[in-house]
């Protein structure tokens, strides 16, 4: 086996990090229209690694929350990197209430290493905040497509992703901890990171392959250059999100939550279909 | 040595022999005392058994095992182990819940996770890092789950996600309350993307209970962190802690390699979450079984069964 096979998981995990790739931000200004931004969580401020507002796609209503890792360093340290604090994840539990309340469907586009695990954060309820939204999107009666670009670190990214349809971007990752972390626990050694992502299995094949994403678009080979294949990538997961939202529209409120609920209760239960797709995936 | 003064009660002059100590060699078997991670003393680990679990001196609760735990809480044999892996020698969802462990077994084909569950197993008596089911509690039926420390830090995966989403399951269907205790060190890594989707699960069957009128208490214990505090040990109705419990989303160490300074004393303690606003209460381990049936007594009359 030559290193780059063995290693194809961590090279995922070094595009989905890669400077100059698309942020939040990118794909909301190509994918929607009259966007229009949203601050705040009226308890305590606006975290700007959270970015909400309203717009179109085509012409469907719809609202949009993205982690926003910024493209600048300066905007870079303004959105904190794309990790948000409690007040980020209130917000846009807010936005996400809101679109319930006019009946537009959610859009979260995730890219972020994590909640940030700050002092703040955690005085704040970085924890309770977190939860919260996991119970509150169990209930949401309206359809929640959740695009995963770049990063999607655990608890931070899953806060906005118990969505009826997870997508992901060919070279997005979705782990329950950074193949560092998991590294340095398990083998006392940061720098075995290629092979701790090998074994979480967080590369968008193989979340497909385990029932926790349902579809990977792929990507240009220069996806981080302004490219007409890279506007080619924004066409198609426009027509891919209008589609899936329309689908998902259809549904009454009882079933579309019975989906949803179905969607996560399979994870670990003995009978589900899931655990042979992952079998067979090995 | 100055260590042989701070024994309360040596019972008898051949236990602790003159100079044994000096040498280094003391001649007690190794279980008879603890020393309080706290005040530092030593203890009769008999005391402290005796104690719940607590030291005698300055109040410190120790760790305890999930079963002894359950001991301590509920009315005296009432504990009818349910959907716990392990528990399964019965039908239908007992048996599933028995099953949920062999398909955990490794999922995700982690390396060396076998090897560690059995160690786990070995060291704990327990088949997982969660006991379930159903207990009185000052009479009153209860659905129970208890997080248990020594297996594997009482990582969360499947298994646990699983039998605590049944418990929620069935106390919604029969109309029942829930008490739980967590302790945790997170979402276990082994089991990958496997082990952050049973926040998600958890999080919907606690939605579905809550929204049956029915009531769901917690309690924290040292230490809850990680995936555990961001689903359902931060959803219940009402929110308790022991006191000194460690209580976080991120664990103490990642914060500081993160922020590059010292975290402050007290930093994600009980005491501090209760001054903050994110729990009901602070109660001893001596007043929770007391706490308990006067809260489950104040909601009681929803129970039907
Ligand atoms: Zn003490």
């Amino acid at each position: 086996m030559t290193e780059a096979v063995e290693y194809r998981a961590y090279r995922r995990v070094e595009e989905a990090r890669a400077k100059g790739r698309p942020t939040g931000r990118d794909y909301i200004d190509n994918l929607i229209s009259n966007f229009t931004e949203f601050h705040g969580d009226r308890r305590f401020g606006d975290d700007a690694a959270v970015v909400s507002g309203i717009g179109r796609l085509r012409n469907m209503p719809i609202t949009v929350i993205a982690t926003d890792k910024g493209r600048t360093t300066k905007e870079k340290v303004a959105h904190n990197f794309g990790s948000p604090h409690p007040e980020g994840y209130r917000k846009a539990l807010r936005q996400m209430k809101l679109a319930e309340k006019f009946h537009r469907p959610v859009l979260c586009i995730v890219d972020t290493a994590g909640a940030y695990p700050g002092i703040g954060a955690e005085e704040r309820g970085q924890a309770q905040a977190i939860a919260e939204n996991l119970m509150a999107m169990m209930s949401l009666k309206t359809p929640v497509i959740s695009l995963f670009i770049g990063e999607g670190g655990s608890g931070g990214a899953l806060a906005l992703a118990v969505a009826d349809r997870v997508f992901m971007m060919e070279n997005a990752v979705y782990s329950v901890i950074s193949p560092e972390g998991c590294a340095s626990i398990l083998w006392k050694d940061a720098k075995k990171m290629k092979e701790a992502a090998e074994c979480l299995k967080l590369t968008a094949q193989d979340l497909m392959a385990l029932g926790v994403a349902e579809r990977v678009i792929s990507e240009p080979e220069n996806f981080r250059e302004e490219t007409r294949q890279a506007k080619q990538v924004y066409y198609r997961l426009e027509d891919l999100l209008y589609e899936e939202f329309q689908w998902l529209r259809k549904k009454s409120e009882e079933e579309l939550l019975a989906q949803r609920y179905e969607r996560f209760r399979k994870f670990g239960r003995p009978d589900s279909e899931q655990r042979a797709d992952c079998q067979a995936g090995q | 040595m100055m260590y042989q003064g701070l024994f309360r009660k040596p019972k008898n002059a051949l236990e602790i022999r003159d100079g044994e100590m000096e040498a280094g060699q003391p001649y007690i078997a190794d279980d008879a005392y603890v020393k309080c991670p706290k005040c530092r003393k030593m203890l009769y680990a008999a005391d402290v058994r005796d104690n719940l679990e607590v030291c005698p001196e300055c109040g410190h609760h120790f760790p305890v095992a999930a079963r002894r735990r359950i001991e301590l809480l509920v009315d005296p044999q009432s504990f009818q182990e349910m959907f716990s892996p392990g528990a399964g020698n019965g039908e239908g969802r007992e048996k599933r819940a028995a099953e949920a462990i062999e398909a955990a077994r490794n999922p995700i084909g982690f390396p060396g996770y076998e090897e560690k569950l059995s160690a786990a197993r070995q060291k704990s008596g327990e088949q997982e890092g969660v006991l379930c089911g159903l207990a009185r509690i000052g009479g009153l039926p209860t659905c129970i789950f208890v997080m248990n420390m020594d297996f594997m830090m009482g990582s969360m995966g499947t298994a646990i996600g699983e039998a605590i989403t049944q418990l929620f399951e069935f106390a919604a269907e029969k109309r029942l309350p829930v008490v739980g205790y967590t302790v945790s060190g997170g979402a276990r890594m082994q089991e990958g993307i496997l082990s952050l989707m049973q926040m998600a699960k958890v999080s919907g069957a606690v939605k579905r209970h809550s929204d049956e009128g029915l009531l769901y208490a917690v309690v924290l214990t040292d230490p809850t962190t990680g995936g555990v505090t961001a689903s359902f040990a931060m959803q219940g109705d009402v929110i308790l802690a022991e006191p000194g419990a460690l209580i976080g989303f991120a664990g103490p160490r990642v914060i500081e390699q993160t922020i590059l300074q010292k975290l402050p004393e007290g930093f994600q303690r009980a005491e501090l979450l209760l001054k903050k606003g994110f729990i009901d209460d602070i109660v001893h381990r001596r007043k929770q079984r007391t706490y308990l049936i006067n809260l489950l007594g104040l909601h009681s009359d929803q129970i039907q069964i």
